[in-house]
């Protein structure tokens, strides 16, 4: 059961050479395919569902019902809702600089499936297991930043602008103690790779040892996903919608998707850097995985649908005067950490 | 330690400052308010105040109809505290026809008022979280002020739109069924407000956000006219209910909540610990309601004397006060309605220079305007 997804691989892949043939270049290359259509139909359907879950969840916060009207329990309403987006027209400003705006929406959802590639869905599923798996994670989910910038500016609007520009002092800032946080891991690792990373998870898990790298990793990571309460690049009660609201229709809906997919992603980072990844007895492994991401995701809205929203200059301060040397500090305890333990090992 | 601006700058780089409307469709407008920001990046240099999206009228339409025909249109003005317009304008006719009020209507009369009160300082309450992004503690407000709609509803036939005081007494006596749910709802609100302390008042990020933002002090207050919760914000204790006694307020006991820098802060927690005042009222009330006609004797057609007469109440988010001028015929020959939200409107450029464009938002949430009163 635990290697279901892995064994299935393995023998597709066997039946291709063996069976009907094929050079192990063209088995590899539809391989890849397969794989990407697995993770794309993997963030698709699971956007699908969160979007659901998160308006039924602030529901049930709020005390009201959510949508209860489409299909049984409103189950189908995120489906028709994508239709809904889908039939829209596509709506471009006049004034809008075209071919920025146009390209705004689709850079910035390939990141968001991109990061995909380096995830550990299970034991041994994992896409490409590459040496410096967590750096590739962080230097693909930055660019997202510039997908804001390029919408903010593209629109030719002040509130896009201003939300674009929100977007990039906070989306660049809080990358920092993010990174730092992450520090903290690699150190007692010693290894980028995400499956060694898991691997080294098997006694204990690393929120125990990196607490505190682990709360700055929450928040500086809320930040980067442009969650309340660091939704300030959208700031609904000041810019309307921020850097997207000129857009409609799926362009709008492709912000919407690397939105949650990012969420996804930034939920799986965490639970593989501190929640021991996809390990856990008796469930198969990518059922572990599964449950460890959602309870993450829970925790993200739980925070959004809880906290206002806070101010620029706070947003800020808090940053660079809090996060950041916290984040330090954290990484010389650990580094202190790890000399006195190799003391009394040898 | 904030660094300006010029210390900043480059003299190569060139920057501008930018116009935006904001409103009068925009999430945080309280409605078809509009107002032109000057900002310099995020920060609000220039702010100017554009009125007129809602204005129907009123004034006029009062010289058109009698006098009890225009009680319905008051509800249209500040339509979240439509009892207490109502309340006001009956109030204004019959101290201009003299005639004397049975005690059980003033009874009744200070109930809804108090729960209408309450009501309207939950929809504050609520679109001040909702306008720093806290939606929950919006749902939070308007799930408790759904059940003392219930109750108008079980007096009057009509949610928000109440109509429910005549000329000399109201249209229909309290239920059992309504005194009843009020018990209940006194006994179940101040838990309510404690939710809310704890999930919006005692926020850390609401603090940061609401301390020091928007500071009106007493002496600009009182320059501009400012009256009620807002007035009382800035720590200048005064209530109309206390001051001047109208109807039977005189009989109550409470206390005036006032505030100590006048900051949205402040204006907040004055208006939280107001509804906790308003219940006291409302319990005393409920416990010496007499009993008796709920109509005064009024002439079938009213027709007051020549002569001109100026009411007013502590209304929800301050004096409301109405001027009435009568030629002698069954139709007003002028009204005219001095409305707190148009004048609290006035002093909302002067607190939001210098903010950040969030703090602006957050000084009109919390100067509490609803644009029913302001257009008229």
């Amino acid at each position: 059961m635990d290697k279901l997804f892995v064994n299935a691989g393995a023998g597709l892949e066997q039946w291709m050479v063996s069976g009907l043939g094929l050079s192990s270049i063209i088995t590899n290359l539809i391989m890849v395919v397969i794989q990407v259509a697995m993770i794309l139909s993997f963030v698709l359907l699971n956007v699908l569902y969160l979007v659901y879950l998160e308006r039924k969840l602030s529901a049930y916060w709020q005390q009201r019902l959510g949508p209860n009207r489409v299909g049984p329990r409103g189950l189908l309403q995120t489906t028709l809702d994508v239709i809904k987006l889908i039939s829209k027209e596509d709506i471009v400003p006049q004034a809008a600089d075209r071919k920025v705006f146009k390209l705004a929406s689709i850079i910035v959802f390939i990141p968001a499936v991109m990061l995909y590639a380096v995830i550990p869905f299970g034991k041994d599923m994992i896409a490409v297991d590459l040496n410096m798996g967590v750096f590739y994670f962080i230097a693909i989910s930055s660019t997202t930043t510039i997908a804001f910038l390029m919408a903010g500016w593209g629109s030719n609007n002040k509130y896009s602008l201003i939300g674009g520009m929100r977007a990039v002092a906070q989306m660049v800032s809080y990358e920092i103690p993010f990174v730092f946080s992450i520090l903290g891991v690699i150190m007692l690792t010693g290894s980028l790779r995400m499956s060694d990373i898991v691997a080294a998870q098997n006694d204990v898990w690393f929120i125990v040892l990196q607490p505190v790298a682990f709360l700055i990793f929450f928040i500086a990571g809320t930040a980067e996903l442009n969650r309340a309460p660091f939704d300030l690049p959208e700031g609904e009660q000041e810019l309307v919608a921020g850097a997207t609201t000129e857009y409609s229709g799926m362009r709008w809906a492709l912000f919407f998707l690397a939105e949650y997919a990012n969420l996804i992603a930034m939920s799986a980072l965490a639970v593989t850097l501190f929640l021991g990844g996809p390990a856990g007895p008796w469930a198969p492994s990518w059922i572990w995985f599964i449950v460890k991401v959602y309870i993450m995701i829970y925790v993200f809205m739980w925070m959004r649908w809880t906290f206002p929203r806070i101010r620029i200059d706070h947003l800020m301060h808090f940053n660079w005067k809090f996060l950041l040397p916290l984040s330090l500090a954290n990484i010389l305890v650990t580094g202190v950490g790890i000399k006195i333990y190799q003391w009394f090992i040898q | 330690m904030e660094i300006s601006r010029s210390q900043l700058q480059d003299k190569n780089l060139k920057t501008q400052e930018i116009t935006i409307n904001m409103g009068p469709q925009h999430p945080s407008t309280h409605g078809v308010y509009r107002c032109v920001l000057t900002l310099d990046g995020e920060n609000v240099t220039n702010l100017e105040n554009v009125m007129g999206y809602l204005h129907r009228g009123m004034e006029k339409l009062a010289e058109d109809r009698t006098y009890t025909q225009f009680i319905p249109y008051t509800d249209r003005l500040d339509y979240l505290a439509a009892a207490l317009n109502n309340i006001g304008y009956v109030e204004t006719v019959e101290k201009l026809l003299d005639i004397e009020i049975p005690e059980r209507v003033e009874y009744i009369r200070v109930i809804v008022s108090e729960l209408q009160r309450i009501a309207s300082h939950m929809v504050y309450i609520g679109s001040y979280a909702l306008d720093i992004n806290g939606f929950t503690a919006w749902m939070y407000t308007f799930r408790d002020r759904e059940r003392i709609l219930d109750l108008f509803e079980m007096i009057s036939g009509s949610r928000m739109t109440l109509n429910y005081p005549r000329i000399g007494g109201v249209s229909h006596d309290l239920t059992e069924e309504f005194i009843a749910g009020l018990r209940e709802l006194l006994k179940d609100l101040p838990s309510c407000f404690d939710e809310y302390d704890g999930l919006i008042t005692g926020n850390e990020i609401f603090q940061a956000r609401s301390k020091g933002v928007g500071v009106l002090d007493a002496e600009t207050a009182i320059n501009y006219g400012i009256s009620g919760p807002n007035l009382r914000a800035s720590g200048y204790k005064f209530d109309l209910r206390k001051a001047e006694p109208y109807s039977i307020y005189d009989r109550f006991e409470f206390d005036i909540p006032i505030g100590e820098n006048g900051d949205s802060f402040d204006r907040f927690v004055v208006r939280m610990e107001e509804m906790r005042q308003s219940l006291r009222i409302i319990e005393q009330a409920l416990n010496d309601l007499p009993e008796g006609p709920i109509q005064a004797k009024v002439p079938k057609v009213i027709k007051p004397k020549a002569g001109e007469v100026y009411h007013q109440i502590e209304g929800a988010k301050g004096w409301l006060g109405y001027y009435l001028v009568s030629d002698g015929s069954t139709k007003p020959y002028r009204l005219h309605i001095h409305g707190p939200s148009f004048v609290n409107l006035g002093v909302y450029p002067e607190i939001a220079k210098g903010g950040n464009i969030q703090d602006a938002v957050v000084i009109l949430a919390s100067i509490d305007i609803v644009l029913g009163e302001v257009d008229r």
